[in-house]
């Protein structure tokens, strides 16, 4: 069972319904009590940072999160602003994010001829394998949408990279922590294999 | 690399699929359902579906269908049509459509787009701006299906839509629509270069090139397809199809 967090932000539907094609169990959820039993946890987010980082401390749901990131360590998937919030912090914001993985969220530099947001399906290089990005078919390519982008510390913390302008992080694993720039659940069978891959963890 | 994005746009009639020619001359085409179960099939980009007669028709989405629609498809999606509330794109949305085309509704109240942009993000409204050319006033804009004359010149319009928060732009030549024709390259160029925002082409395709000439010549960021997608060849009958990828990738190397 996978528990996908509702906290008033993010594409849900289409990502219980990736996961009802997968033939995975997956429960949209925003209820603390419940979101503590979890065993695997989907962030989702589409939005702005500092207004995701209040729903989340605003609906109790803060502690829970880091506990289960933290000390249980299951492992917790972030999509697209999902996977920023994982990081310390963003120029969209003011507030701090979750600081589960050493990185940061930049804005998307403005460059002559490229529009921000950087909206549309990009290829993406596999830094090293894992077991996020396993068995991708080949020359993935994935829907990315967003106008920041995240840059981890830690070089071997990269699982897949983009160029846009700049090359960034778009997969990305610390131990069971996990995030995905792009939108797996509106990738076609290339984000399908990254969801089943999550989900066999 | 960024793909050029190359997206089909599917015409609704309520539960039915259609085309038409000019905005006129409907033409039935087949079940949305069993139409967008091909098209995922295909790994085609995007696939826009607009119920064109719901305005006109008074008719609220329906919401049925794009659920099913929405239960099908993996792939980025996107709803116009009878667009006249918050509430209306709020459950779209919900659906798991993540952009909302509105265009009669954003006319009557410019402020509708602010208003749906500052709660779903940007990324999440395109504002279609349906052009007729005029036999004197020039290009002018079109509301309720193109059924009225909102008198507005599109490029100013669309400056408007972008300081409004509109996210895209569908950019529709009401007289090249149907026809196989090609694009408006002036029209979609006179947009393009008027805003920042991206500005998806539509109304004309008949063949790869013109996918080509609207990205190269036209300056569109996306370009719709509608006829070619759904007929073997004009004047023929229903075939749902997609350009090779090695085709396009030829025509936008």
């Amino acid at each position: 069972m996978i528990t996908i967090v509702d906290y008033g932000m993010g594409n849900l539907g289409s990502i219980q319904n990736m996961f009802k094609r997968i033939g995975l169990a997956s429960l949209v959820t925003g209820e603390p009590a419940k979101v503590a039993e979890a065993r695997k946890i989907l962030l989702p987010g589409v939005g702005a940072f500092d207004n995701a980082m209040q729903r989340i401390e605003a609906s109790g749901l803060r502690g829970i999160l880091d506990r289960k990131a933290l000390v249980e360590r299951v492992p917790v998937l972030g999509i697209c602003l999902g996977m920023q919030l994982l990081t310390r912090s963003s120029e969209e914001g003011v507030l701090p994010g979750l600081g589960w993985i050493a990185a940061a969220t930049r804005r998307l530099p403005a460059r002559e001829g490229l529009k921000v947001p950087h909206m549309g399906w990009n290829a993406v290089d596999q830094v090293r394998s894992d077991a996020l990005t396993r068995d991708l078919p080949g020359e993935p390519r994935f829907y990315f949408v967003h106008s920041y982008c995240v840059s981890v510390d830690d070089p071997a913390d990269s699982l897949l990279r983009t160029t846009y302008g700049i090359t960034f992080d778009a997969a990305i694993r610390r131990g069971n922590i996990f995030g995905a720039q792009f939108h797996p659940e509106k990738s076609h069978r290339f984000g399908m294999q990254l969801l089943a891959n999550f989900g066999r963890l | 690399m960024l793909r050029t994005r190359i997206i089909p746009t599917l015409l609704l009639r309520n539960e039915s699929l259609i085309k038409t020619v000019r905005f006129g001359k409907f033409s039935y085409v087949g079940d949305p359902a069993n139409t967008v179960r091909i098209f995922n099939e295909l790994e085609v980009d995007e696939l826009l579906f607009l119920d064109v007669t719901a305005t006109v028709e008074g008719r609220k989405p329906n919401l049925k269908v794009l659920a099913e629609i929405a239960d099908e498809c993996f792939m980025p999606l996107g709803y116009g049509g009878g667009i006249r509330s918050f509430e209306d794109a709020q459950i779209i949305l919900k659906l798991g459509f993540e952009k909302v085309v509105v265009n009669t509704r954003a006319l009557e109240e410019p402020s509708f787009i602010t208003r749906l942009s500052e709660h779903f993000g940007s990324q999440a409204i395109i504002v279609s701006i349906d052009v007729k050319r005029g036999l004197f006033w020039g290009d002018q804009v079109r509301s309720r299906a193109g059924g009225k004359n909102a008198r507005r010149s599109p490029v100013e319009w669309a400056r408007e839509v972008e300081r409004l928060g509109a996210g895209e732009i569908l950019l529709t030549s009401i007289d090249r629509e149907g026809t196989w024709e090609g694009f408006d390259l002036d029209l979609v160029r006179s947009v393009s270069e008027a805003v920042r925002i991206p500005v998806i082409a539509n109304g004309g395709a008949g063949k790869v090139e013109h996918i080509g000439q609207a990205v190269k010549e036209g300056c569109a960021s996306a370009v719709a397809l509608g006829s070619m997608v759904v007929f073997q060849r004009k004047g023929m009958g229903v075939l749902v199809n997609f350009p090779e990828e090695s085709e396009l990738r030829r025509i936008l190397a």
